[in-house]
Parts: structure tokens; sequence; C-alpha cells
């Protein structure tokens, strides 16, 4: 009963009064292309963050010293300087279902090459490190571990500390020197981008952790430590063992806390994008919303339709319309108002979406689910609100409609 | 055709149901009309010959007798199935066209054919709705939106749609109600001519001398029916016509 007939019956009458159906549709096209461009927002941030964690490497574990609370702040975490290397050495030694293994000690410091010079972020790392972070070389090659045995003075140059000290030529082999220490520069790495703090991870130097404990920071205690976990099944036992090791090696009581943090990266995923989640999930509802208040706009137009047109109700009833018939010829109306709405919106929202992100460089994600379920929530809304004036006009009397004037 | 009448009351009724008082439009009434009749019901206003039209065209059912369309009791079915005997057995000519405005005189006499069951091809319907046109004398006039019509041309197309599924009964209420007289007999003509092929018409007026163009007058006073007999000096509209424009002629001869 549906066919290309009672759709043309349904977009004249909606043509009739060309005004009143745009200013109709224009609640749903608010509410779907808001729909649409909100959750592109947050599915895109999400999705940023969830790439920036996937940068940290795979099945990876994250020890942290722990907060210090001073003056009723709380530092940022590993300030308190709870790790040490031989907390590493133990953990090495120790827990079973360790692929790979790096201590983290960072300094800030200015490097100089000749005359050239800026403070960039110094990082102590074992040899391990690019491979658990998946971090691949442009150029030269990786520190051995017998470079940090013996605490050499070797480097790895990020991209944007090269670019900036050495332009456009390689800096492989050159010397460069760190608080006056002359390092020379074995290799240098690929670009890394933007961490979840939104640091750019480019301007570093990476350094054997011998050698920058012993000549730049002075001490054995560690930022942190990553540690990658031979399969992905191990991680919660690995988290498990690394607590209880260093509970134990710290002689923490049972009744105290810990003075370190574990998180496995899903942990970390979680937490970090909670935050989007809850941003896509408030957005998305703010804009339903509207995409409500469209459909009532339809059930509102739609009654007053169904008002105006009862002696055409009449007549076609006189003619040998069912009820159901009736019934679907205002639900068909009502239909194709708001799938129209639909996907004007759509459009609209995909084009919003694309204008934020090239205009304001923020990350959007359209995905194919938001648009398909826009376009069925649109199209559910119009019977939703259509039903209610479709059906008060399918029961209509025949005699009284015919003589309403 | 069935042995069968085409119209048949048995003691028919129709009791409305106010808030404070009943009001009995219509008290036992019996009444056999056959196939090829053309037949006027008159009355007064609240004589309850509106009511007999209702109940004829299916519109509403009797709430105590029988009535019988086309052998089918009518009292036993439900809307839709009344909706579906509109549709097949009979058509509707009201008083005040009740044309779809905004929508071509074809698409018109295309709209019972919409709701026929078994539905029809498109082209069907468009054969069918130019043959009836062709009927009344407008299929020249098949694109014509309502209001670029006359008001006897927008009864005409009235009478397209009414035919067009081929109905046991054609009703009319008031045919002429709203046109002038010359008008008027035109489209008697048309009623005359398609009872002339064999057209069961009924039509409600209240206008004796439209009713003479008949064959039976039933006349209805206070629900009941007072007489009902054969039209004697019976009207051809060819020849009112006719009479007419002489008439109007020599008026004009002597202005």
């Amino acid at each position: 009963m549906i066919n290309a007939t009672t759709i043309r019956i349904a977009t004249r009458a909606l043509r009739r009064n060309t005004l009143r159906t745009m200013l109709t549709m224009l609640g749903i096209i608010i509410g779907v292309s808001a729909v649409i461009a909100m959750v592109s927002i947050g599915q895109g941030a999400r999705a940023q963050v969830e790439a920036q964690i996937a940068s940290l490497g795979q099945n990876v574990i994250l020890v942290m010293s722990g907060n210090v609370t001073r003056g009723g702040f709380r530092m940022g975490f590993g300030t308190a300087g709870t790790l040490t290397l031989e907390d590493y050495d133990a953990i090495r030694r120790e827990v079973i279902g360790v692929n790979r293994a790096s201590p983290e000690v960072r300094a800030f410091a200015q490097v100089a090459v000749g005359n050239q010079n800026l403070n960039t972020a110094i990082l102590g790392v074992s040899a391990d490190y690019l491979d658990l972070r998946s971090w691949p070389l442009r150029g030269g090659e990786n520190f051995t571990g017998q470079d940090v045995r013996n605490a050499n003075k070797v480097a790895l140059i990020g991209k944007t500390t090269a670019d900036t000290l050495f332009g456009d030529s390689d800096p492989v082999g050159q010397i460069i020197r760190v608080k006056n220490v002359p390092f020379t520069i074995v290799g240098l790495l690929g670009a890394k981008g933007m961490s979840m703090s939104g640091s750019d991870q480019d301007d570093t130097l990476l350094v054997p952790y011998s050698s920058a404990m012993k000549r730049l920071t002075g001490g054995t205690f560690l930022r942190s430590m990553t540690i990658q976990a031979a399969t992905p099944e191990l991680l919660d036992n690995l988290k498990e063992q690394i607590s209880d090791l260093l509970r134990q090696r710290h002689r923490i009581g049972a009744d105290r806390d810990d003075d370190f943090i574990v998180r496995t990266q899903q942990e970390i995923t979680d937490m970090a994008t909670s935050t989007s989640k809850i941003m896509t999930i408030l957005l998305g509802s703010i804009a339903g919303v509207s995409l409500l208040v469209g459909g009532i706009g339809i059930m509102n137009i739609m009654l007053v339709s169904v008002t105006e047109r009862t002696r055409e109700i009449g007549i076609r009833m006189a003619v040998g319309a069912r009820g159901l018939d009736i019934l679907l010829q205002f639900l068909i109306e009502a239909m194709t108002l708001s799938v129209a709405g639909g996907i004007i919106g759509i459009v609209l929202g995909v084009g919003g979406s694309r204008l934020v992100s090239s205009k304001l460089q923020w990350p959007t994600l359209i995905s194919p689910e938001s648009i398909i379920g826009a376009f069925v929530f649109s199209a559910i809304i119009g019977i939703f609100f259509g039903f209610y004036p479709a059906r008060k006009a399918a029961q209509l009397d025949p005699i009284e409609a015919l003589r309403y004037e | 055709m069935a042995n069968h009448p085409v119209v048949k009351l048995e003691n028919f009724g129709k009791v409305y149901v106010g808030s404070e008082v009943e009001v009995h439009a219509v008290r036992s009434v019996s009444l056999e009309i056959q196939a090829g009749e053309f037949v006027a019901i008159m009355g007064a206003s609240g004589s309850g010959k509106s009511t007999m039209l209702n109940t004829l065209g299916c519109l509403d059912r009797p709430t105590s007798g029988k009535y019988y369309l086309d052998g089918v009791d009518v009292g036993t079915l439900g809307r839709d199935e009344l909706a579906d005997l509109r549709n097949e057995k009979i058509g509707f000519v009201f008083q005040g066209f009740n044309l779809l405005s905004r929508t071509s005189a074809l698409e018109n006499v295309e709209l019972p054919m919409m709701y026929a069951r078994p539905g029809m091809r498109n082209s069907e319907q468009r054969e069918r709705a130019l043959k009836a046109l062709e009927q009344v004398g407008l299929d020249d006039r098949a694109s014509h939106h309502p209001s670029q019509l006359s008001g006897g041309q927008q009864q005409r197309v009235a009478i397209a749609r009414a035919l067009v599924n081929q109905p046991a009964l054609l009703l009319a209420d008031e045919p002429t109600g709203n046109l002038d007289s010359s008008t008027s007999i035109e489209i008697m003509g048309i009623f005359q001519s398609l009872n002339q092929r064999g057209m069961t018409v009924v039509m409600v007026t209240h206008e004796l001398d439209i009713a003479r163009y008949t064959q039976r007058m039933v006349v209805m006073r206070d629900g009941r029916i007072m007489r009902d007999e054969q039209v004697t000096n019976r009207l051809t509209a060819a020849e009112e016509l006719q009479k007419l424009r002489q008439e109007q002629q020599a008026v004009q001869l002597t202005t």
C-alpha cells in the first residue's frame, strides 16, 4: 500500500504549504545535524586520545612514582621519587612474563650545537625503549645495551629538535652538547606526534638511562618504567606481580597505600576516553532533545493538517478509503517530512563537522553508524509523532467529515 | 443483474441518541428499488431524507430493521467492509461537488480506483478515468483543476468519479442545489442518459421540478414515507433545455 502513488500524494500535500513544511522540517534538520556534528566531534576527540595511547606501545604497563602532596597541592606523578633503578632491576629479575622493559629518567636541559641552543626534554631510557613504543628510526642506529652498561655519551635526536638545531643537514654522527657534556648523535627518530598531555614528543633527546643518571640528574631515582608483557593475557597478572614486588621492596604494610602507581594500557585508555565518552553522551543527548522537539513540531503540524483536511478525509472515505488507507496517508506524510528533514540534517551535520575540523583544527570522525542511526531515528520520529494525528484522521466519522466546513 | 432488488429496506429505523433526547430520524421504513430505476427521495429538511441517503450510501448503519444493498446485509458489516462496499457498489454525487482542490479532474476521477481491492495498475486507472470523463463530456478538461472549471463542469467531474468503479447504485444528494437552472437541466440530462443505459439512480432533492425528471418519487415527512408513486408528467432534459434556450432568446430579443 506504500507505493509511488501514496508517496506522490504525500509530497504534493507537503508542497502545498512550502513555508510550513520547511519550518516543520527545520526542527528535525537542526536536531539531526546537531546529533551528527556533536557525535563526530566527540568521537574524533576519542579517536585521537586512543591513537595517542596506542602510541605508548603494545601490551604495556606503566609504573610511576607516587604523588607528593606538598602544602595541600598534589604534585604530578613521578614527583615523589620512590622508584629507583634497583626496583627496575628487581622487576627484570623476578617478574615472569616480561618481554621488554625500560626505565625512564627525565631532565629538562639546554642542548647546544655550534652556536644554536634550545631547551628540550632529555629522556634516559634503555635500548628496548624504541621497540617498546614502536618508535621508528629515520636514520642512524639505536644505541646498544653496551652503551647503557658503559653509560656512553650517545643520543637519539627527536625530529623537532633535529629540525631546529640542524635544519636540513643530517644530524647523525654530529656532536650535541647537553649541559656542556658532548654526546654523539647516533640516530634520528621518526615523528611520533603529540602526547596525551599535548606536548610534542618529538622535541626530545633520548640517551641511555645510565648516562642520564650519571651526567644529568644524579642519583638513581626513576620517573617511571614501561614494561611490556609477552602476551596481552599476561597484563593483569604482570600488574599484580609488579605491585606485590614493589610493596615488598618499599616495605609497605597491608594497611597503607602504595607509593607508586601501576597502570595497564587498557586502564589508561579507559581513564582517558571516559571524559570524551561523557562529552559525546552529553552533546549527543542535548542534540537528541532538539530532535525530540522537532518531532513534537511534526505532530503539531500534522494535527493542524488533519483538521484542515477533514473534508478531504470525508471524500476519500466516501469513495471507499478504509481507516488504514487514511492512517497510512498521513503517516507517510509525517515520515516524508521527518525523513526529508533527516537527509538535509545529515548533509548539514556532515558539512558542519567538516567545517569545525578545518576551521578550528578539531579532530572529527563521522562514522557511518551515526549517519544511519540519525536517518533511522528521524524516520522513527516521523512514525511515532505522526501516528497520533494519523489515527485521529483514520477514526473520523465519514458523515461528520463530509459535513465539515 | 440478479433477481434481487438493488436496494431493499425492511422496517428501517434510525435513532440518534443525543445528550438529552433520542431523535427518531427515520421510523420503520420499508422500500425496494429495482435495478434500472431512477428515484427521487423528496422531503423538507428534518424529514429524514438525509439519514436515508447516508444509510443507502453505507456511510451509516440502521439502528433497527434491515438494509440489503445488492443482496448484501449492510447492518452486519464493520467499518472496513462498509468502506469496501462504498468503493465497489456506490457512486456519490454531492451538492457541493466535493472534489479535491489542487488535484486535476482526471486524478479526482481516479480517486475511487486508488482504494479498489484488488488494486489496479496506474495505466488502467488512467484509461478508465478518461473513459468516465468522456461519458460526461469532459475528456478535454482532464488536466484542469476544479478551480478552473465551472460549477456544472465540476459536478460532471464528480459524476464521472461516481461512475468510474461501475457501481450498482448512483446516489445524488441535491446534485443541482448549487447550480443555475440551465446547468441543472444539463446535469439531470446526464442522469437521465445514464439511467437509460441501465444505471440505478437515487437522488435526494427538495425541488419538485427537479424530481420530475425522475421516474419515481418517494416523499418523506417526519421519518416516514408519505407517498411513493410513479412520476406521471415526466420531463425530458433535452426538451426542457431547448425550451429554456428559446425563452432566453426571446427575452434577449425584447430587451
